[in-house]
């Protein structure tokens, strides 16, 4: 009787805790929850604006444009025979998805200690909550980037996407993999040790620039041979600039650079899994 | 049927500040598991007794709590402050983890320690019960059909479709308690503090607490300092005490032993030596003892006796006061205040040198009190300012003695106050 007893018990709260566990059945049934925050970090955003969600199509124009006078013009960096304004766009269209992952999930543990301090919920619901909601807003930039794309392919430069363009699932799936992957550890460390919340603003900004965001990759292996391996070994190069291949054609596309991203975005995920799990217990104790 | 089994619970906190220190210990801890081996902190630790300044660095919230509940019950958490009610409300909501043990469940726990949690201030109210609903583990499906429910009993639905952070600070209580007062776990953890707001609504959240707790046949844990509503609610009371399980019992039997235990701990120190007193500190109570009305000390008083209690005060302020007014509180063995005995409804005035030592000297003719053991708080104030004030300051006995001149008295539960009367 007492034997059959001890065995049925629903869930046990204990100390100690497999490497990974991402229960997904516990996630499942928490999934109307999933949804609210993804509504809420939509609509909250712009709400009390006047130009309200067209503020999502606003902040990449700008950057694009501001990139284009800056590197092209100014700077006179060639982008082939891309338009170098579609250029930009499909490389911020890109960056923005991994930023926005990044930097939602790098404060999570910070920025919520009031929620998860009070109530239980499974907590990967915030990390995905995040990523899905950027999903959305890479989606609505997306539409701009075609809606270029297809202006400019109009006026008669000669633009078109070649057959990788099939990869670019897998590319989503990395860039949000590499951003939750290195904001799940930030943030987890951050609990404890506030030290990396100071880094994570600026070395952001810095990462684009390694990340040959504004410029080719072969430009930059090209003016900078001494630190092309700075550029080459970056995960987030080689996603940007398979990204603007697929899409505009122009660049460079290895396969080892991409096996290289594929693996790093997925092994950069489960090391912040595993941190995100073992710090999540008991991080209210010292935040 | 056993619902829920707390085994061995234990956690640890670090006490001080989060610094290179906690790093060094972090990499010795790293070291030590990669090694297989023990915790190496796991050994040491205080009591948690916020009393005394903490020699060590770690200290132990709660060591080995264990304790079982079965379905359908009430069960009460007592203690003072800092006893580690709150550690193990976290632990049982799952917000952190245990040191050690295990907590075993048969069913969903849902915890209430906080209203509105989550709350986000552009949604609106109806969109804010969905979200609050959902963080605190219902379905939309099951806040949809309760919707009406909750708006009706938030009394909000004039505002419901307006952003929250226009509400007021009530307003908000109200619903985040709305939310929380229709979920359905198997089992709710609850903290008492929840039943805020204005009267009216404080009733209305008690009486839903007890609908809660007392139908449905729903598992309850209940963390209160509020003897009346632990006594009202609980069929079992847990009392903590530094962190340990002190006793576990029935709800009576757990109350008296945590009135006698801890009024007598407070009661036996000496007065002038207390550090849990209120007031600017111009006047301090130092003693007070009982005497017969001819001067002669003694340990008890009698019921019907004259007797007069002597209260020896100081005031050390650089000026004299001149209108005291000094206040005795005396509550009975269960912690209920009968009544109080004041200059101020005596109509007498009291003045204090200063720097001066002085006994003040209340007599109370024919002593109305029943046998037992009274306990009282001193207070002391002039005008608006709180010169000292003590709660549950002394004690002191009464034994039996004849009230009516009769030989005669009430029975035992008939009350503890005689009121001379007569018939014609």
């Amino acid at each position: 009787m007492s034997a059959k007893t001890n065995n049925d018990w629903l869930y046990e709260i204990t100390p100690h805790k497999k490497l990974i566990s991402l229960n997904l059945k516990e996630i499942w049934r928490y999934r109307d929850l999933l949804i609210l925050f993804v509504k809420r970090d939509i609509v909250t955003v712009y709400k009390q604006t006047v130009l309200g969600p067209l503020w999502y199509f606003i902040q990449p124009l700008f950057t694009s444009v501001i990139f284009t006078l800056v590197f092209n013009n100014v700077a006179g960096v060639s982008t082939g025979g891309v338009p170098s304004f579609l250029f930009n766009l499909a490389g911020i269209t890109a960056w923005n998805y991994f930023k926005a992952c990044f930097t939602g999930t790098s404060n999570i543990f910070r920025g919520n200690a009031g929620i998860f301090g009070k109530v239980y919920f499974p907590r990967a619901i915030m990390p995905l909550s995040i990523t899905i909601s950027n999903l959305l807003k890479f989606g609505i930039q997306l539409l701009i980037f075609i809606g270029f794309y297809l202006y400019f392919v109009f006026l008669g430069h000669d633009v078109s996407p070649n057959a990788y363009l099939m990869l670019m699932p897998v590319y989503v799936v990395m860039m949000a993999l590499m951003g939750l992957g290195m904001g799940m550890t930030i943030s987890a460390v951050t609990t404890k040790y506030r030290d990396l919340t100071v880094l994570v603003g600026f070395a952001t900004s810095l990462l684009m620039y390694i990340s040959a965001v504004p410029f080719p990759l072969s430009k930059a292996v090209e003016q900078l041979p001494k630190y092309a391996w700075a550029f080459e070994y970056n995960p987030i190069t080689q996603i940007i600039e398979g990204f603007r291949f697929m899409t505009l054609d122009y660049g460079t596309f290895t396969w080892g650079g991409f096996i290289y991203a594929l693996v790093f975005s997925v092994s950069i995920f489960l090391i912040g899994l595993v941190i995100f799990n073992r710090t999540e217990k008991n991080f209210i104790d010292t935040v | 049927m056993t619902i829920l089994k707390a085994e061995n619970i234990s956690k640890q906190y670090r006490l001080g500040l989060v610094g290179t220190g906690t790093l060094k210990h972090d990499v010795n801890r790293f070291w030590h598991r990669i090694r297989g081996k023990e915790d190496p902190y796991s050994k040491v630790g205080a009591v948690n007794d916020r009393s005394t300044q903490a020699k060590e660095e770690y200290v132990w919230a709660l060591r080995d709590i264990n304790f079982e509940v079965q379905q359908g019950e009430v069960l009460g958490i007592i203690g003072k402050n800092g006893a580690g009610k709150s550690t193990l409300l976290k632990i049982l909501s799952r917000v952190t983890g245990p040191t050690t043990g295990s907590i075993k469940t048969k069913g969903r726990i849902a915890s209430l320690l906080e209203v509105g949690t989550g709350f986000h201030p552009e949604l609106t109210g109806r969109e804010n019960i969905y979200l609050n609903g959902a963080i605190l583990g219902m379905t939309k499906a099951e806040i949809a059909a309760k919707e009406d429910e909750i708006i009706d009993f938030s009394g909000c639905a004039m505002y419901i479709d307006t952003p929250v952070k226009r509400y007021s600070s009530g307003m908000r209580v109200r619903l985040g308690f709305a939310v929380a007062a229709f979920l359905e776990p198997d089992i709710l953890v609850v903290d008492e503090v929840l039943a805020v707001g204005d009267a009216e609504f404080q009733k209305k959240a008690i009486d839903k607490m007890k609908a809660i707790s007392t139908g449905e046949g729903r598992t309850v844990l209940f963390v209160s300092h509020n003897m009346a509503s632990i006594q009202n609610l609980c069929t079992r009371v847990m009392l903590l005490n530094n962190g340990m399980v002190d006793i576990i019992g029935n709800t009576e039997d757990v109350i008296n032993h945590y009135l006698h235990k801890y009024r007598n701990e407070e009661v036996s120190q000496d007065l002038a030596s207390r550090k849990d007193r209120k007031g600017n500190g111009k006047l301090k109570f130092l003693d007070y003892w009982i005497e017969t009305v001819d001067g002669k000390k003694v340990n008890a008083m009698q019921t019907g006796g004259h007797f007069n209690m002597i209260i020896k005060v100081n005031n050390v302020s650089d000026f004299s006061l001149n209108n005291v007014r000094i206040s005795v509180g005396i509550d009975d063995d269960q912690a209920r205040r009968i009544t109080v005995l004041g200059n101020d409804l005596t109509n007498e005035l009291i003045e204090l040198s200063n720097r001066q030592i002085d006994l003040i000297k209340i007599l109370i003719p024919k002593v109305p009190f029943q046998a037992g053991n009274y306990h009282f708080t001193l207070f002391a104030s002039e005008g608006e300012d709180v010169l000292d004030w003590v709660m549950n300051a002394g004690s002191f006995e009464v034994e039996h003695g004849d009230f009516f001149n009769t030989g005669r008295t009430i029975q035992q539960n008939q009350g503890n106050i005689l009121v001379h009367h007569e018939f014609h």
